[in-house]
């Protein structure tokens, strides 16, 4: 009886509230600024006809990435049988339909002609990796809703690590068709490779795994639910694994481009004399996003302190940013190659580093798309027992042996006594 | 009652003789039009679908090609009702404007040879603008010219991002008084269409047409499958190559001197 984990939704209260409004009224605004774009057409914002893709995509990309990585939490739990992970899953299959949502919605609403959404469900043409990423993308929804249902719904519990299964394997390939968005793009030098679709996965892990943390901290310890230390401790840890993954991809990724002489000058763009998208990779994802965070999770001084560890998936998910942004706006600021071993310019800026500058309009779209995730979430948890009462370590891991009393966040004596 | 029907046969025949010479004289009409239209070089009728036998294709002579000259450049802009970065009474920033043909100018790196040549849409074989359109609304008709169907495309600009050439455009604000044989729209993607509404008349694209009268004559067009076309010849007799020719996506905009 004391041991069992109950499920509940979130009190009433005057902060969840507050944020459920702040949520509401940041994703109003995304619209109002997606609305402003779409009347007055993309003239309004940074992009051009040299950088068409923008800061709105910097953003769908980063959220439908980490969506699939917000899965992993339930994964670890269902596929791979770790039990301490049980109780996270519900919120990690909320999150990541949640976070899908929110990217898909920018994504959409930067399309050029919005409006016709109807056609890009009615019209497909089947080379194409955009119109099977309709399908992975929405039959994602579907595996996770199914997947919810049977977290918790008692009379089908059962099916949760089937379910759970294909959700897993589902994630991976709809990472591989996002990242392949960018690995067949056989024009351009700074996509066009295979390692695209495998680096996308281990960024997956790495930024959904922090959005999760976040979320769960922010949920349990804004609730007055106890969370333990020991589980902080173990989900820092595997998320520091997980960011050295991503940084090891990336690195493999540059290493191969600095190799060949053909991509040389890509390289030292971005890695040298590229301005804004040097700084960003070097101090925003390399530094700050990956370095600064991992010491963070493995040093037991400060991976056991749920600000620490916030602070750390923090700046992984600002550092995984910044790596979006220079891979979607900085592949396309190189000029293309046409003509190898000459220098060109032309009126339509060939041969030049595109300029390119993010308008208040994307910036607010792009930030929307987390608004609406996060209203998701909010709503989720509020309507469905998405939530466990404590996280406590002697309440998830049956083999914990420290301290009961070290469980905080939240009154500790309730978590023992639960 | 009975008289009636004797009194209308012969006015009913009438009737019908008059509909049939009526039509007789049409249909003869047409098909001495239709016919003299082929005479004159219509490629296809107006209504006939295309067809692979016909492979449309430009050669670019990029050593009669003089640095400066941008005939083909303005024709195109006239032709099709691009405003352009040249007018300038647009919303549009400079990068932010359509250009379906430009000059580029090129200088080797090592020995420090110039020259220049237009780029436009290269009407690839095996497109991949073509290949990543999640709607089919980017589409290579038989006869190779590849274009954008304005109405079913959403704007995702993945077509601008995997063409190899930077030949296509994203139309980033309103448009007003549009060519009618060229519907271009906000927020849609776009390119050089060959001139098709020209083609399909019979005539040569509005560049090659301007290179020719304006320019040095650097511009050959025609059916690259028929051995008795000029292009067809001078692709036989020269050495040509194509923009990127090691992507293998076989374009239909070949050049000389590159």
């Amino acid at each position: 009886m004391t041991n069992r984990i109950r499920y509940h939704t979130i009190d009433n209260s005057p902060g969840f509230w507050a944020i459920f409004v702040l949520f509401l009224i940041l994703s109003a605004i995304g619209l109002g600024a997606a609305f402003y774009m779409e009347h007055h057409g993309h003239w309004v914002t940074g992009m051009s006809q040299n950088v068409v893709w923008g800061t709105p995509h910097v953003f769908a990309v980063f959220l439908i990435v980490a969506a699939s990585g917000a899965l992993n939490t339930a994964s670890i739990g269902s596929v791979f049988g770790r039990k301490p992970y049980k109780p996270l899953a519900p919120l990690s299959a909320l999150l990541a339909g949640a976070l899908l949502i929110g990217g898909l919605a920018v994504l959409v609403l930067d399309l050029g002609r919005p409006d016709r959404l109807v056609i890009a469900m009615t019209h497909y043409n089947f080379r194409s990796i955009f119109a099977w990423n309709i399908f992975l993308y929405t039959g994602f929804l579907v595996v996770l809703l199914a997947y919810i249902w049977t977290m918790l719904d008692r009379n089908v519990k059962a099916y949760s690590t089937p379910v759970g299964f294909i959700g897993f394997l589902w994630r991976l390939v709809l990472t591989t068709g996002t990242g392949s968005i960018f690995g067949f793009l056989v024009g351009r030098a700074a996509y066009d490779a295979a390692i695209m679709a495998p680096m996308f996965i281990a960024m997956s892990f790495s930024f959904g795994t922090a959005l999760y943390i976040l979320c769960m901290l922010a949920i349990m310890v804004g609730n007055g639910r106890p969370v333990g230390d020991e589980l902080v401790a173990r989900m820092a840890k595997l998320l520091g694994v997980f960011v050295a993954g991503s940084l090891f991809f990336v690195a493999v990724h540059h290493l191969t481009n600095i190799y060949g002489p053909e991509t040389r000058g890509l390289e030292a763009f971005l890695l040298l004399d590229g301005g804004i998208y040097t700084s960003l990779f070097w101090l925003g994802f390399v530094l700050l996003g990956s370095v600064v965070p991992m010491v963070l999770f493995f040093h037991p001084a400060t991976n056991r302190s749920f600000s620490m560890v916030s602070l750390g998936a923090v700046l992984v998910v600002l550092g995984g940013l910044a790596e979006i942004y220079v891979i979607i706006i900085g592949g396309q600021a190189v000029p293309q190659v046409l003509f190898p071993g000459y220098e060109v310019s032309s009126s339509f800026f060939d041969g030049s580093v595109a300029y390119y500058a993010p308008s208040w309009p994307e910036v607010l779209l792009g930030i929307s798309g987390f608004a609406m995730a996060f209203l998701v979430v909010a709503l989720g948890v509020k309507v469905l027992r998405f939530m466990p009462h404590s996280l406590a370590d002697p309440l998830v891991d049956a083999h914990f042996k420290g301290k009961a009393d070290k469980a905080r966040g939240g009154d500790a004596a309730q978590a023992q006594t639960a | 009652m009975t008289e009636a029907p004797h009194n209308d046969t012969p006015a009913l025949a009438d009737e019908a003789r008059r509909r049939f010479l009526k039509r007789a004289g049409l249909t003869a009409g047409f098909s001495l039009f239709a016919g003299s239209a082929l005479a004159a070089g219509l490629p296809k009728a107006l209504d006939e679908a295309t067809s692979s036998e016909r492979r449309w294709g430009i050669l670019v002579d990029a050593g009669k090609c003089p640095e400066g000259c941008t005939a083909c450049v303005d024709a195109c802009f006239e032709e099709m009702g691009i405003e352009g970065p040249r007018v300038g009474d647009n919303h549009s920033r400079p990068d932010q404007d359509s250009q379906w043909i430009r000059k580029v100018s090129l200088k080797n790196e090592d020995t420090g040879h110039a020259l220049a040549l237009p780029v436009m849409c290269q009407h690839c074989t095996y497109p991949p603008c073509v290949d990543v359109c999640p709607t089919g609304a980017s589409f290579k008709r038989a006869d190779g010219i590849v274009l954008v169907d304005r109405h079913v495309c959403i704007g995702c600009r993945y077509c601008i991002m995997a063409c190899p050439y930077k030949a296509r455009c994203f139309v980033h604000e309103a448009i007003h008084d549009q060519e009618p044989y060229m519907p271009r729209g906000k927020g849609t993607a776009e390119g050089c269409t060959m001139c098709v509404h020209r083609i399909d008349h019979g005539m040569k694209p509005a560049c090659v047409v301007a290179c020719h009268e304006e320019g040095a004559g650097a511009m050959t067009f025609g059916d690259t499958n028929d051995p008795e076309s000029a292009i067809a010849g001078k692709l036989r007799d020269n050495t040509t190559s194509a923009i990127r020719a090691d992507l293998g996506t076989e374009p239909g905009i070949r050049y000389m001197g590159i």
